[in-house]
């Protein structure tokens, strides 16, 4: 279910502001792509234009072609939802929705198309979202607590059960242990690992040591100025990146030199 | 306000006091309380501009709390007086009741127009707070928004005309159709009356009166909805609505139901528009078409004061007592509710 | 994939990405598009009242509004005459809502200093509260409470100008601490720190600089106030009572106030005119309502045009 995603000579425009401009890549499935790159280089921007995210914002418009399994994911045949569905996403700060219990957050998304979802099937999907972002054992006697009620961590792991509940091929992470402390970030981690075997991800971090540590293939975004559109340096294999990387920026940046 | 012709800003003002939760009562800033050091006479001055400004702080709480005596001491002679001495010494005191047995379809007139109103106003000032908030384009949201407080804006009385002028006679055959189609319900049974001068036309006035401060009050809480609950709808792949169903509208719920508890103390208080549209009449009818069934109690004391003798004025004093309790009653409810919102609406 | 969608919905093979993305729910989309047109309708629905009001109110009202009719009271006239105006009821709604604002300003942005300056504990809290909650007592208790108040000790059946000021001041009282209020909190900090730091007492710091930088949006909260109340009727209706002729005197004598006028007139209806008289117009009462109304309508906005524009280009420089 995995699948891979091939970019082109990718534009980002917010309005008539370019903010990323020429990126081709390739993502592998079931394999972890790390994006890191200095702060406003575009990466997080570029990130979001993967499940169509970035349209929320008005103006919000891309060149170039972006491609799932060979299909266009801005055809116009294609239903920004059914992207979105399809790439599930993990923001920087945990939001489950307050309101809602911690099974509740985990059905969200499947209760959109399946109103009628049986008690026990529900009940499944829960325990096998759960377990799958290993949180299951944490909250298996209190499903019925508000998402809220869980630390940041676990509410961490709450969205990223809430997101694969829904089965999606790919999996964004938008800096997803960057609001959580050290023992939480391995959890998320560890979990990232574990996910790569079912799921295509791509995440962006600022941790490099983190970007070593999780991804396989790592991209280099790098910016030229103020109001310069953000760019991809260089991609390759993670240990290569980190080891001999052929640019002299990404050495730098790598090497702790800026950003 | 019943009859106010709050303008935007007061409305909005009065919003943002509801939808930005409870500000900090606190002076804004660490400064000293008392100059490090001054000359005497000026110490003497800040002491007397400080003491000014908590007597007229005080003067809030003196006003209300004089409001409620003076009432009760001008309808002493009223709530004293037995019911014989009522049905004698006013012309209008129906004969054989209380005081109580008086205000009493009254109370219930009041509130009846006042759950119609808020039955069509909420549903639809929800439908234009989403469009605000969600629907239209941002840069328009302002423009859009002073669109709506303009209806505020407009003076009660002006309203009562335009309801019976306007308004009214094109009612008039919806009702008729309501209650040939529907008049075994009792609430539309029929005959509608022509002219439609019914508690059904003013609750729709009344309605279109107190959208603005429901609208207003929802338009804020609903941009406040965090971007990131907003976005985690999104990202399962909900469509708008769906993202609006899942993160807008629960966070929103509370500040909803102040709003609407705020339009609801408006509405039992209003008066003109209801005493120049409805033919009343004192009794518990729930036939929402028929004239000569219902009155409020703000629109009885307009129409009865003015000719009132001493008993009568004492008497309609006491039915503006019952107003304003229950006025109060709901207005502190409403401001409960948003005092409370704050503990839960947070995110994190 | 999951079980679940398997056992809901058995298939032999599954669908090509190309279909997974594509092919959306149905149900889903219509019931989003329908609620984009449910909500986008709601919006519309309000601008029915709007719109129609203010053409019903401009073309009803037009046709009397007229320099005599602005400078003539209604001393004199009865029955059909096509005479009359709104003098004295435009007088005595200056009168009557200048007293209230004189009344409400000081005790209003006293209240609001205290609130933002000097306020702490439960006091300031209760202030708080219970301004709000003033906000909404409806605006015939507040006349009646005038009228409980002066009736007390003037005896029964008084009706004068001050009476409707204090009924019209209980309503205006909250609305200016409200906008006061906001416009304080919007002074920085740093401009309070400032004057402490050059050893001015907090007293003059207040007036000097925190009320100096404000004064814009307190001229504009207190224009919105006056906008406000400046159409309340029933309020008015039972403390300053009717009357055909001028009368300046706020402290002795019944007024004619705009509102109640527009009130009065409709309340009268239509004129018996006798068969072939020339002379009387039956719908003269409706019609001078109408031109009252729309005189009113045009004030409020007058009133509040000008206080936006006062906000606008007075606005404190507080880098929003």
């Amino acid at each position: 279910m995995a699948q891979r995603i091939d970019i082109k000579d990718l534009n980002v425009y917010y309005g008539s502001f370019l903010a990323v401009e020429g990126v081709t890549m390739a993502i592998e499935p079931r394999s972890v792509t790390a994006l890191i790159g200095p702060s406003g280089c575009g990466k997080s921007t570029f990130l979001r234009t993967l499940n169509r995210m970035h349209e929320v914002i008005p103006g919000a418009r891309v060149e170039g072609s972006l491609t799932m399994d060979g299909v266009d994911l801005y055809g116009s045949d294609v239903d920004p939802v059914a992207v979105r569905r399809q790439v599930g996403m993990v923001f920087q700060r945990p939001n489950p929705f307050p309101t809602m219990s911690i099974a509740e957050n985990v059905l969200a998304g499947i209760r959109l198309n399946n109103r009628r979802i049986s008690k026990s099937d529900a009940r499944d999907v829960v325990e096998q979202s759960l377990v799958g972002a290993n949180l299951w054992n944490e909250v298996k006697d209190r499903l019925d607590r508000p998402g809220s009620s869980l630390s940041g961590g676990q509410q961490q792991r709450l969205c990223i059960a809430r997101a694969i509940a829904v089965k999606p091929q790919v999996l964004l992470m938008d800096e997803p242990a960057s609001a959580l402390d050290p023992i939480s970030t391995l959890a998320i981690e560890d979990l990232i690992a574990e996910l790569k075997d079912d799921y295509t991800i791509v995440i962006v971090t600022h941790n490099m040591q983190q970007a070593a540590r999780v991804s396989d293939r790592t991209a280099f975004f790098n910016i030229g100025g103020t109001g310069q559109p953000g760019r991809l340096i260089e991609m390759d294999d993670t240990r290569t990146m980190f080891s001999t990387p052929t640019e002299k920026s990404t050495e730098d940046y790598i090497s702790g030199r800026f950003g | 306000m019943s009859n106010s012709p709050q303008l935007a800003r007061p409305t909005a003002a009065e919003t943002a006091a509801v939808a930005a939760p409870a500000p900090s009562s606190g002076a804004p800033g660490d400064g000293p309380r008392t100059p490090v050091r001054g000359h005497p006479h000026r110490d003497r001055a800040g002491r007397a501009f400080s003491t000014a400004a908590t007597v007229a702080g005080s003067t809030i709480l003196v006003t209300l709390a004089a409001v409620a005596v003076f009432l009760v001491l001008r309808a002493w002679p009223a709530l004293s007086a037995s019911p014989e001495e009522l049905t004698e010494g006013i012309q209008w005191f129906p004969e054989g009741t209380t005081l109580l047995g008086f205000v009493g379809p009254m109370l219930f007139g009041t509130v009846l127009a006042s759950v119609i109103a808020l039955a069509v106003a909420v549903p639809v000032s929800t439908g234009i707070a989403l469009f605000i908030s969600h629907y239209a384009p941002r840069r328009m949201a302002n423009a859009l928004g002073y669109l709506i407080d303009l209806l505020a804006a407009i003076p009660s009385v002006v309203y009562g005309l335009w309801g019976v002028a306007w308004l009214a006679p094109r009612l008039q055959p919806a009702w008729a159709w309501l209650s040939e189609t529907l008049g075994f319900i009792p609430l539309f049974e029929g005959p509608a009356a022509n002219p439609p001068r019914v508690i059904l036309t003013v609750g729709i006035v009344l309605a279109v009166m107190i959208l603005p401060i429901i609208t207003a009050v929802a338009r804020e809480v609903f941009l406040q909805t965090p971007r990131l609950h907003e976005e985690a709808a999104l990202a399962l792949g909900a469509t708008r609505w769906e993202m609006i169903r899942m993160a807008v509208l629960p966070f929103g719920q509370s500040g909803l139901i102040s709003a609407s508890m705020l339009g609801l103390g408006r509405a039992l208080g209003e008066t003109m528009a209801v005493l120049m549209i409805l033919s009343p009449g004192l009794t518990y009818s729930l036939a929402l078409l028929q004239a000569g069934q219902h009155q409020t109690i703000a629109a009885n004391i307009a129409n009865q004061f003015p000719e009132a003798n001493p008993l009568g004025v004492s008497t309609l004093i006491a039915t503006g007592l019952a107003l304003f309790v229950i006025t109060l009653a709901v207005n502190m409810a409403a401001r409960w509710v948003v005092a409370r919102r704050k503990d839960f609406s947070g995110a994190n | 994939m999951a079980t679940l969608e398997q056992s809901a919905e058995p298939r032999s093979d599954r669908p090509t990405t190309r279909e997974l993305l594509t092919r959306g729910d149905t149900r889903r989309k219509a019931t989003d598009r329908v609620m984009a047109v449910v909500v986008t309708l709601a919006f519309v629905v309000a601008l029915i009242p709007l719109l129609s009001l203010s053409w019903t109110v401009l073309s009803n009202g037009i046709g009397r509004l007229s320099p005599y009719f602005l400078s003539v009271s209604m001393r004199g006239v009865f029955g059909g005459m096509d005479a009359g105006g709104i003098y004295h009821a435009i007088l005595g709604t200056v009168l009557v809502t200048g007293v209230a604002a004189l009344i409400s300003v000081p005790i209003g942005i006293m209240t609001a200093i205290y609130l933002v300056e000097y306020g702490t504990g439960p006091l300031a809290r209760a202030v708080t509260f219970f301004v709000d909650v003033m906000t909404g007592i409806p605006s015939i208790v507040a006349g009646l409470f005038a009228y409980s108040l002066f009736s007390l000790f003037l005896g029964p059946g008084v009706r004068f100008g001050v009476v409707g000021s204090v009924a019209l001041s209980v309503l205006m009282i909250p609305v200016v601490v409200r906008s006061c209020e906001e416009m304080l909190r919007l002074v920085p900090n740093e401009l309070r720190e400032a004057a402490y730091a050059l050893g001015v007492p907090k007293w003059l710091a207040i007036l000097k600089v925190v009320v100096r930088t404000a004064i814009a949006g307190i001229v504009t909260g207190v224009m919105l106030a006056v906008a406000r109340v400046i159409g309340e009727t029933a309020p008015l209706l039972v403390t300053v009572g009717v009357i055909d002729s001028i009368n300046t005197n706020v402290f002795e004598g019944r007024m004619m106030t705009l509102p109640v006028y527009v009130f009065r007139q409709y309340a009268q209806g239509l004129v018996p005119c006798a068969d072939g008289a020339t002379d009387c117009i039956a719908t003269i009462n409706i019609d001078r309502a109408w031109a009252a109304a729309l005189t009113l309508i045009l004030i409020v906005m007058l009133l509040n045009l000008a206080a936006r524009m006062i906000s606008k280009f007075f606005a404190p420089r507080t880098g929003h």
